[in-house]
């Protein structure tokens, strides 16, 4: 197995009962599949949750990935996601005592903002793809950031 | 009509048509077994340990084709059960296992025989459940059978908490499936198929290449006919044993580790593999990338997850076997079997080279004697089971198997202890064939507590102990491999098995020669109950041929030319 590993995103629709998202993350787990990042949320007005997983893998493994899943009796469909519109988002708390002013500038071009300003501390958020998430977290460094959060990717074929 | 959720268990497992239960009470699990008292639907075979219950429960499965029932306590009784789960799961066995587990307020307490049953039986079950309220149990029941005898079979784990078996609901069985993420697919593409039977047609060295899934299937004489009709030679991987008669002449006999030179060569040389219902197992494929190298693939396989997994599949086929292989049928006037005739000398040519076959010893019995002596004197009267070891080789290898399910045995887990349960479980599912477990002087005593069960409830399974005083595979390895440090295997220091067998009340035999052997034998099956067999065989024999593990199939260590004296 000489295959490149590529980073891919993958969707995941199950029904919404209780230990689905262990099944899943035990699938990986068990078979020593890697998961870089997972998101869950109940789709609107269905009975269906959506899981988005970013994993890594050859071809092969990814393949074995969406196949291992789709057997799993909860799952309805798996989706790998070639052409996407994927989003992630970041939280981070400043010291009131730096620059608002810039750390503002740099979350508006990161499709972000202030959200919180509380005494000794300012949060914001910033939501863009996860490429350009790592970039504004290395820009933001200078400006010791005292906690980040981030969430998983969510993701959407075009 | 309301009933309680014990109640549901015995009406749905009546009408699912199940007759024998395996199992083992216990504190959480009391309110079924009140009510499995209460009834005479269907007997309970009570083994003495939860392990046996499910290895039992496999056995029967195996030998009958129906869904296999065990059922089990709570916290230990559970985890006891897990390797026969794991098993089952490894070789497909179609199983409902319940359990007991404490009352849904004590969940998350660490109560006393608490153990987080789903939690466990997760990665070693096709589903698994565990039930929160009792008007889900009728659902949960009819789905559990569902999914475990449909698609890819498998052990299905439904965990019922005390309470809920005490909680009064109604009670419907005839309600709809709806599984609406569940949709096994059975009926092959028939582009596909015909594209395969194509590749077949043009190919100048086909090879079957025949899995447990025809077994499953119940498509063993459907593969029958293909095999016969195309004239193309067949290799059976261990789990598909039977599924020729063993004097077939397009039967070359097993591949694997501890195949024979003529199947492994015939795999080597093959231009296409059509596998049937195989999973291309490690221990059959040997070094991946020298593996059948210059053939094209046909898969067929239910599994969609199977295919391609390891070796890739040019002309893969998502079905149930027995649907597949019918389709082919009505597609063989494209094939000519004049043209393989040439292929089917070399591959004659190949047995004849190098025969599966063994050295007679005038001074010691030779374990192989052993399973031919069996098939000689009992062939297709008997069914049999094996343990783990070199007796289960030696019985896939040398026994004159003539029909689908004659043969059980635990291939993808390798579970030491499952012959005799299972063996148990097969004599229930099928009294009228004699029921002999092949097992090791190592693997026996691993569930020989079921001697009680087998005495109790008159299942009269004669253990054929194929005895070296040694954990005689591991102690193979150890003199191929390890220099022959043969570092705790040896088994000198044995329990008396004749003693053991008639302390519970069965009959035990002890043997050194062949003539013994026949004798106990033959009276072991004319007394019809419960036997042990102890016999001394050759103590360094080893399974040959052999594929050394991670090595080509080509490149076999073969039985040693007998030096002339």
């Amino acid at each position: 197995m000489t295959d490149n590993t590529e980073r891919r995103v993958v969707s995941v629709i199950v029904v919404n009962e209780a230990s689905v998202l262990s099944r899943i993350t035990d699938l990986f787990s068990g078979r020593g599949y890697n998961i870089t990042s997972l998101t869950v949320a109940p789709i609107p007005e269905s009975k269906y949750s959506r899981l988005t997983i970013v994993t890594s893998g050859s071809v092969r493994v990814i393949e074995q990935i969406t196949k291992q899943l789709h057997k799993l009796i909860p799952v309805l469909r798996v989706y790998e996601h070639a052409d996407l519109v994927e989003k992630e988002m970041a939280l981070v708390k400043f010291p009131i005592t730096e620059n608002i002013s810039d750390i503002s500038a740099i979350c508006n071009a990161y499709n972000g903002k202030i959200v919180n300003v509380g005494n000794d501390v300012i949060i914001t958020m910033v939501a863009d793809e996860p490429k350009r998430v790592d970039h504004y977290l290395q820009a933001i460094k200078k400006y010791n950031p005292k906690e980040i959060v981030r969430s998983g990717a969510v993701a959407l074929e075009r | 009509m309301q009933i309680s959720g014990a109640q549901m268990v015995i009406e749905a497992l009546i009408a699912e048509g199940v007759d024998t239960v395996f199992g083992y009470p216990g504190g959480a699990i009391m309110n079924v077994y009140d009510e499995i008292y209460k009834q005479d639907k269907f007997q309970h075979i009570l083994t003495r340990h939860e392990q046996a219950a499910v290895h039992a429960a496999e056995g029967y499965s195996k030998a009958s084709g129906k869904v296999g029932v065990s059922m089990i306590t709570s916290g230990p009784g559970f985890t006891n059960a897990v390797t026969g789960l794991a098993d089952a799961y490894m070789d497909s066995i179609p199983l409902v296992v319940i359990s007991g587990q404490v009352p849904m307020s004590l969940i998350g307490t660490d109560a006393f025989q608490e153990i987080d049953a789903v939690g466990i039986s997760r990665s070693c079950t096709k589903h698994n459940y565990l039930v929160t309220d009792a008007k889900d149990l009728p659902r949960i029941l009819k789905e559990a059978f569902y999914i475990a005898r449909t698609g890819r079979p498998g052990p299905v784990h439904v965990d019922i908490p005390k309470d809920v078996t005490a909680q009064v609901a109604e009670f419907d069985y005839d309600v709809e499936l709806d599984l609406e993420t569940y949709k096994p697919h059975v009926k092959g593409n028939p582009r596909q198929i015909k594209k395969a039977m194509e590749a077949i047609a043009n190919a100048k060295r086909p090879l079957f290449y025949l899995g447990g899934g025809i077994i499953n299937s119940n498509a063993a004489y459907e593969v029958r006919d293909l095999v016969h009709t195309t004239g193309i030679p067949a290799v059976e991987t261990f789990m598909a044993r039977g599924t020729l008669s063993y004097d077939d002449d397009l039967l070359i006999g097993m591949l694997g580790m501890h195949g024979s030179y003529a199947a492994n060569m015939a795999m080597s040389e093959t231009d296409l593999v059509i596998a049937l219902g195989a999973r291309f197992d490690d221990r059959v494929t040997g070094k991946l990338s020298e593996f059948a190298k210059n053939a094209a693939v046909i898969h067929v396989d239910i599994d969609p997850a199977s295919i391609s997994k390891l070796v890739n599949a040019n002309y893969p086929i998502v079905g149930d076997v027995k649907n597949v292989v019918n389709e082919m049928l009505k597609l063989t006037s494209m094939v000519n079997s004049d043209n393989y005739e040439q292929w089917r000398e070399t591959i004659e040519n190949f047995a004849e080279l190098h025969p599966l076959t063994f050295h007679e010893d005038t001074e010691n019995i030779k374990p192989q004697w052993v399973v031919k002596r069996v098939g000689e004197l009992l062939g297709d009267d008997a069914n049999i089971s094996t343990d783990v070891g070199q007796h289960q080789m030696w019985a896939a290898q040398f026994y004159p198997f003539t029909r689908p399910r004659q043969f059980v045995s635990s291939g993808g887990l390798g579970t030491m202890g499952f012959g005799f349960p299972a063996a148990m479980g097969v004599k229930a599912a099928v009294p009228e064939k004699t029921s002999i477990n092949f097992t090791g002087d190592g693997s026996i005593l691993m569930n020989c507590q079921e001697l009680m069960t087998a005495v109790e409830k008159k299942l009269p399974v004669i253990n054929i102990i194929l005895n070296n005083n040694f954990l005689g595979m591991v102690r193979q390895w150890q003199t191929l491999f390890y220099d022959k440090r043969h570092s705790e295997t040896d088994l000198s220091v044995q329990p008396d098995f004749v003693k053991l067998a008639e302390a519970f009340g069965g009959i035990g035999y002890r043997v050194t020669t062949k003539e013994e052997f026949d004798a106990a034998l033959k009276e072991a099956v004319k007394k019809n109950i419960v036997a042990f067999i102890d016999v001394k065989v050759e103590r360094f024999e080893n399974v040959m041929p052999m594929v050394p593990s991670g090595g080509s199939l080509f490149n076999m260590m073969l039985l040693e030319k007998k030096e002339s004296k």
